[in-house]
């Protein structure tokens, strides 16, 4: 009876690698903010199309790329999501197993708000602020550094809330993370002339000074559950959150966003670009799998059309901020041609 | 005077002391049995009462028109805007247009697409069809969204209530029973999410495990209580398996990725390397409970079948294995509950994803249920997270009835010595 069981088994594991040679759904992975757009992208398409609907994993930018450079053929992806744009060192990693011919498609825009809860005191921050609040090294005041030593935000400026700072957020494995550090984080950083300075001087020393968030507990890594730093903003009152404008958007009756640099974090304000912390989200196509997987033409098409990311489409819907025509123009076209431009944009 | 108290004086003495302490360690056992109890109370009372709205679905009442051209088309969606506009005539400025077909979810029209298909006699005709409602006219109907405060601070607008309660007058809008939730799989869309799709891959993943894990784990848990020789070796393989057990979960993930992805080149997300991972798992577990079924055979049956001249092969396969039976099965029952509930090792090897497709053979995408339950947890929508209660809801009751087929089966073929 064993042996029948077992030979069975052996049966099962040698019909499954046969079946895998095959494979006849899209698979994706990518970053957990670009998920819920890529994930409803993918659901039209699935019921409006015969493709098979695409599978989605959640994996982290990074993580992402990481799986998509590995190689070409059936085991690896054809398409992961950013929310950021691809480095100059991980393109590289793709080159290096053969990758090389890539269409990068802008999706749209996130907004990064800072928000705390309804009951809490209303903020009216600068990004300077948020350096000067979340940084581990700010400027003396006598052309050095030192360690940060800002305990509640009216320690940061004058007029602010005198609570304790408590910020909650991603980890650096995050992409909202690493757009928080390099929108809100720098962007605040650069407003000190010598700190600017320094970066003609000294990129390295800049960076540091710039992206390094304090670890003295004033900054709280919270996990990439957005859902759980919302519930947590509202048990506590006084803490802040960091986190993609969707969630914001969907727990409108709970949170607040804080106004940046005189900008409330508002739908209008994310796509006319006035609201200082928004990035572009990405995904990366490889071309060399669209006529080895059947429907990725299709499923680009469907991604690219107005229905889908135009200011009216089902992806505004769930929170994204629609690019402007004349962009969405262009990456529809990119789409189409499957145009290798994935060196456009490199950082 | 002490000197002057008897043996059994002083015996006497220290009785109450001692019989007080007897019953306070009775007190101290009982009260942690309550609070056990208390927080188990605790924990299903509140998933139930969060889980229980996911049960039910707002659904609206519309005066559907099967148009041919609409049909021809393949504009459902069409159909539903159609009606909805024919409901509120008045209703004429494009963003309040946009708000109106709103209140009937996105997928409203597959349902009409499905009637169409099982009865084309369908096309030109009107009925009333219920369809289901957007997750925010859901959560308001639930009382999730509070009508009560200011409208900026709500994602339903007044104008969207009114229309609502218009319906509601009417009685064209209603909470029903969820069939949904049991029959479709994963939505981005709260109103069509469903188990079914992570339901079958658990059920995939566990059959998987359990035709692998318990012969292989019952071979070597046979082989090495009653023909190995005791020596140096067996003592090592013996250790390892202990340990083995209690490795994280996540290293037979990292495993599965190396060995079953990465050099075997099986299909990513699949029930069938998940089950394959799972039973790595689940094996030392069931090596060990199946030695210790067999050590509770009394070896008096295996010397009278030895002494009747059966050979040891005929002595385990007749008379000790059936013995050992029961106790081995729920030894594998229990292993399985535990390979029900993890999420770690999936993770690796690509579960942890968006599917919608319900997977039809054991090579297809496919989730499971604590993944499943990990994604809605992380959805922003609200109604996403009375799902995710619904879903750990029916996780536990899986896992119930998994731990109740082995007390079961425990009861019916144990054999008291």
């Amino acid at each position: 009876m064993f042996k029948k069981t077992l030979s069975a088994v052996v049966l099962t594991g040698v019909f499954a690698a046969g079946a895998a040679e095959a494979r006849d759904q899209i698979h994706i992975v990518g970053s957990s903010t670009v998920f819920p757009f890529a994930t409803t992208v993918a659901e039209h398409f699935g019921k409006n199309t015969k493709f098979k609907t695409p599978v989605i994993e959640s994996t982290g930018s990074g993580g992402g790329l990481k799986l998509f450079c590995a190689g070409k053929g059936e085991g690896t992806p054809d398409i992961t999501n950013s929310s950021s744009g691809i480095k100059k060192s991980q393109l590289a990693d793709c080159e290096k197993n053969g990758i090389a011919n890539i269409t990068a498609i802008k999706i749209g825009y996130d907004g990064i708000v800072v928000a705390n809860a309804k009951n809490g005191p209303d903020f009216q921050i600068t990004r300077k602020d948020i350096f000067l609040a979340l940084a581990k090294d700010i400027p003396d005041g006598k052309g050095g550094y030192m360690a940060n030593d800002n305990m509640t935000w009216a320690d940061v400026r004058e007029g602010l809330p005198a609570i304790k700072i408590e910020v909650l957020g991603p980890p650096p494995t995050s992409g909202t993370r690493d757009a928080f550090t390099e929108l809100a984080m720098e962007g605040g950083c650069k407003t000190f002339d010598d700190i600017a300075a320094l970066k003609k001087s000294d990129k390295k020393a800049y960076k540091a000074l710039c992206h390094t968030v304090r670890e003295d507990g004033a900054y709280v890594e919270a996990g990439e559950n957005d859902n759980l730093i919302v519930q947590k903003l509202e048990a506590n009152p006084n803490a802040l959150g960091v986190f993609g404008f969707s969630y914001l958007d969907q727990n409108a009756d709970k949170l607040k966003g804080a106004n940046v640099d005189g900008v409330d974090p508002e739908f209008e304000n994310i796509a006319s670009g006035k609201y200082p912390v928004s990035r572009p989200l990405w995904f990366y196509v490889k071309n060399d799998h669209v006529d080895m997987v059947p429907g990725i033409r299709e499923f680009l098409a469907e991604f690219t059309s107005d229905k889908a990311w135009g200011p009216e489409g089902y992806m505004a819907e769930k929170g994204l901020i629609p690019s402007p025509a004349e962009e969405r123009a262009k990456f529809a076209k990119a789409a189409k041609e499957l145009a290798n431009n994935v060196r456009d944009d490199v950082k | 005077m002490s000197e002057s108290l008897s043996h059994a004086q002083r015996i006497e003495a220290g009785l109450a002391r001692r019989y007080r302490a007897e019953r306070r360690f009775r007190m101290y056992g009982i009260v942690a049995i309550a609070a056990a109890i208390g927080f188990l109370a605790l924990l299903l009372t509140a998933i139930g009462f969060r889980g229980a709205g996911a049960f039910q679905q707002t659904e609206i009442a519309l005066e559907i028109t099967f148009d041919e051209a609409l049909i021809k088309d393949n504009d459902w969606q069409g159909m539903v805007k159609a009606s909805l506009g024919k409901a509120f005539p008045d209703v004429t400025g494009r963003r309040d247009k946009r708000n109106l077909y709103g209140l009937a979810s996105s997928g409203a029209g597959f349902d009409l697409r499905a009637m169409v298909l099982a009865d084309p006699a369908l096309a030109g005709r009107t009925q009333t069809v219920w369809l289901p409602a957007s997750d925010d006219v859901d959560m308001l109907m639930k009382g999730v969204i509070d009508r009560t405060l200011p409208e900026g601070d709500r994602r339903i607008t007044d104008q969207e209530i009114a229309w609502i309660d218009a319906l509601a007058a009417q009685n064209r809008i209603d909470l029903k029973f969820n069939t949904r939730f049991f029959t479709s799989g994963d939505s981005r869309e709260p109103e069509l999410a469903g188990i079914l799709g992570a339901l079958t891959g658990s059920l995939f993943s566990l059959f998987v495990c359990f035709i692998l894990s318990f012969p292989l784990g019952v071979m070597a848990a046979v082989y090495l209580q009653e023909f190995a020789p005791k020596n140096i070796w067996t003592d090592i393989i013996e250790v390892n398996i202990n340990n083995l057990a209690a490795v994280p979960s996540i290293v037979f993930g990292l495993l599965g990725l190396g060995i079953l992805l990465n050099v075997m080149h099986l299909p990513r997300s699949a029930s069938l390397v998940g089950g394959i991972v799972l039973a790595l798992m689940t094996m030392p577990t069931v090596i060990i409970a199946g030695r210790a079924a067999l050590q509770s055979v009394p070896p008096s049956i295996r010397e009278a079948a030895l002494g009747m001249g059966a050979s040891p092969v005929q002595t385990v396969l007749h008379h000790v294995l059936p013995l050992a039976m029961p106790g081995m099965l729920t030894g594998a029952i229990i292993g399985m509950a535990r390979a029900l509930g993890e999420s770690a090792p999936l993770l690796m090897i690509g579960m942890v994803a968006f599917v919608v497709d319900i997977p039809k053979t054991l090579t297809d995408a496919s989730t499971a249920l604590p993944v499943q339950i990990y994604l809605w947890a992380d959805s922003p929508e609200r109604a996403f997270s009375e799902r995710t209660a619904a879903a750990i809801i029916v996780l536990l009751a899986f896992l119930i009835t998994m731990n109740m087929v082995a007390i079961v089966m425990r009861k019916k073929f144990e054999r008291k010595w």
